[in-house]
């Protein structure tokens, strides 16, 4: 360990600056590599290594027994997943894109998240869904949406979003270890940004939520790669003598609302961003709680900042359906404005 | 009366004619060996599992009309199809039923109370398919066909694990899912085909082909005989009088054998007929003719077992011992049922996950309080 002013930081053998998709990589191959039932299947992810290249290599690490190009059927992985689940097994299925997430509901929201309730305990599904989601990468239609809402409230999912290198190194090891379904969320168009992995440890437990920029005027809250622009204009805030306090979501089901509370108590203002569009969306689950919770603390009233309630827009429309900093700070006036 | 006879193949493997005379047709020929290898013994613990369930049945049926189930789904005229297939598994093969079969899980071993109580309301499953006394029977799926791709998903992993394919019948596992007509039609099954031909998985495919999906008849789930969906999937396929045992126990055997020793995926369509309705929420009278009924009523399996056994030399006493056994197993069967209690509220909150959950421990720990706050109020 190397000592930088009072602040103890890891060696360098432990501290690796890598992307997400890379940091994913190594997080399935440590998860792999520590216990042999963990196995990967998906459409195009052995030979080719994902579309994303997520998986690129662990076909010719651990063989095509556990790496599985399956055959293209979401419902078909989903629903083979949880028979060898029952089998012993604990299968990462990856969905190709967010918006073929569809033909496999059915599976996931009346079989997988029931069966361990069904089984009366008798039986648990360790199952995870990577599902590379969200907007930013100029693709087609099915391609940029955010549909973590619809597994949110689905009892028996758990559903979680990292947001850096980091995070995703340890969450996708978390959530394999789990055992129970768990709906992983990977911003996608944060596949291909660095960040320091800390390979020694964790931040936090995979359902904490986490304050990552203090402030004192305006709590702001995102899961994924809504946490970068919100950073983006708490940086813009403070140039205008604002202090954005930065909280990152990271587990969507359950959602940690112990840092979040004592946040809003300290701001007395929130303002919730996402993606996604904000009828019936987990940013309106926040809202709620937290106006019930912390009524006391409020200045304002809790505000989204979310998409629209559109069908994710043609990508040259991405840009004004998707909140960027200057729709956060717009928030933030408003809240002020109480 | 629906038009069935384009869905019948040339010979639909036959053992049994409707009166019970013995007289393998062709496509018997290569399934002969299988029924030669049962004794008197076996035969009648046959007959005696499809009365036992036969008369379960039909009480469970009173049971709900009398408002002490929420539902019953009969399985009145498949027994030949469900106790066949059933004999003719494993010890350490599993099966993946669909919600009709009662007579498959008896004679796995499962307790049948077990099925009443998913259908008085008392548990959304009933028992543990882990516990070693309930037969590798896993848990009845509502949902039309979804039961396939885990069964499928089950034998990938026997695959992987290398326990099929050794050479060692004792040992060597297989997997049987079964499913309706109305299945057939639903994407599950299809990429459940699909999955089991790519990976060559050790399982029988065991459709039962009842005639009818609640009130739409089979003539409007296919245009070609249903085995022969099968074949399209590179499955090797076969249609069975699903009203014959012997038939149902022959080909069963003979299938799940090929699979197990490495042979890849089956699939046997059994031509059964629902005697009753589909549950007791529906009323087939409306959909179908008295002389369908009437024609298949002539073909009742047990019937039809039961003058082959008295050809055999069964006698009258073997006979009615079965009888008084499974009138004695009805009454006990209501018995048991009336003694029911109805679970905890805590039923709701426990495992709903594995792991430990803060939003379902938080609304129990709720719950609790709330309904403490409420005693020594109006009565509830």
């Amino acid at each position: 360990m190397t000592e930088v002013g009072t602040v103890t930081t890891p060696t360098t053998s432990e501290l690796q600056t890598m992307p997400m998709a890379k940091a994913l990589n190594a997080g399935l191959a440590a998860a792999m590599a520590a216990d042999e039932r963990v196995l990967l299947m998906g459409e195009d992810i052995g030979t080719l290594g994902g579309v994303f290249r997520v998986t690129e290599g662990l076909k010719n690490t651990y063989g095509e027994h556990r790496v599985l190009d399956t055959p293209l059927a979401e419902s078909g992985i989903v629903g083979t997943a949880i028979g060898l689940a029952m089998r012993g097994y604990r299968p990462v299925c990856e969905i190709q894109f967010d918006g073929f997430i569809f033909p496999g509901f059915d599976q996931i929201t009346t079989q997988l998240a029931k069966l361990t309730n069904r089984h009366e305990g008798a039986q648990a599904f360790p199952i995870v869904i990577r599902v590379p989601y969200g907007g930013h990468i100029g693709a087609v239609e099915h391609h940029q949406e955010s549909p973590e809402a619809y597994f949110a409230h689905t009892a028996g999912l758990r559903s979680v979003s990292p947001s850096t290198p980091h995070d995703a190194y340890w969450m996708i090891q978390e959530a394999i270890a789990a055992n129970d379904p768990v709906m992983f969320f990977e911003p996608k168009s944060r596949y291909w940004q660095k960040g320091a992995v800390d390979l020694a440890a964790p931040a936090v437990p995979l359902h904490s939520s986490r304050v990552v920029r203090t402030g004192s005027d305006v709590t702001v809250l995102a899961h994924g790669a809504m946490v970068s622009v919100l950073l983006q204009a708490a940086e813009l805030a403070a140039s205008e003598g604002i202090s954005l306090e930065v909280v990152d979501l990271r587990s969507i089901a359950p959602i940690d609302y112990a840092p979040i509370l004592e946040s809003v108590r300290k701001t007395g203002r929130l303002i919730v961003a996402q993606e996604a569009p904000g009828n019936v969306s987990v940013g309106s689950e926040i809202a709620a709680t937290v106006a019930e919770r912390a009524f006391y603390s409020l200045e304002a009233p809790v505000l989204r900042v979310s998409g629209f309630d559109v069908p994710f827009p043609p990508a040259k429309l991405e840009g004004v359906f998707l909140p960027d900093a200057d729709r956060i700070l717009e928030a933030v006036d408003r809240a002020l404005a109480y | 009366m629906t038009d069935v006879t384009r869905m019948v193949a040339d010979s639909p493997v036959q053992f049994l004619a409707p009166d019970g005379t013995f007289a393998p047709n062709v496509g018997a020929e290569e399934y002969a060996p299988f029924v030669e290898r049962l004794d008197d013994a076996a035969l009648q613990r046959m007959f005696r599992d499809m009365a036992m369930v036969r008369a379960f049945d039909v009480e469970a049926g009173n049971l709900q009309r009398q408002g002490q189930l929420a539902l019953w789904v009969p399985s009145h005229g498949q027994e030949a199809a469900q106790v066949g297939s059933a004999c003719a598994m494993r010890p350490q093969d599993h099966i993946f039923p669909s919600y009709r079969e009662h007579a498959v899980g008896m004679v796995r071993g499962i307790d049948l109370m077990n099925v009443i109580r998913m259908l008085r309301g008392l548990t959304h499953g009933g028992w543990d398919p882990k516990d070693p006394r309930n037969g590798n029977f896993h848990l009845y799926t509502l949902v039309i066909g979804s039961q396939a791709l885990h069964a499928t998903g089950y034998a990938m992993g026997i695959q992987f694990d290398g326990a099929f394919g050794t050479g060692d019948p004792e040992n060597d596992q297989a997997v049987v899912v079964y499913f309706g007509d109305g299945a057939t039609s639903q994407g599950d099954v299809s990429e459940a085909f699909v999955f089991a031909a790519s990976y060559q998985t050790p399982q029988v495919f065991f459709l039962q082909n009842n005639h009818w999906a609640i009130s739409v008849p089979v003539s409007r789930q296919s245009r070609t005989p249903l085995y022969r969906r099968g074949e399209g999937f590179g499955i090797p396929s076969v249609q069975i009088d699903g009203n014959d045992v012997l038939a149902s126990y022959a080909v069963t055997a003979k299938n799940l054998d090929e699979a197990r020793a490495g042979g890849g995926p089956r699939l046997v369509e059994a031509l059964t007929y629902r005697i009753g309705a589909h549950t007791t929420s529906d009323d087939p009278t409306k959909y179908r003719t008295d002389d369908e009924l009437a024609s298949w009523v002539a073909r009742d399996p047990i019937a039809r077992f039961q003058a082959y056994l008295r050809g055999r030399g069964a006698a009258d006493a073997f006979f009615d011992g079965v009888a008084a056994e499974a009138k004695d197993f009805a009454a006990d069967t209501r018995r048991r049922t009336l003694a029911l209690e109805s679970p905890p509220a805590e039923l709701m909150f426990e495992n709903v996950y594995t792991d430990e959950h803060p939003l379902t421990a938080e609304q129990f720990e709720w719950l609790g309080r709330y309904e403490e706050s409420l005693e020594g109020g109006d009565a509830r």
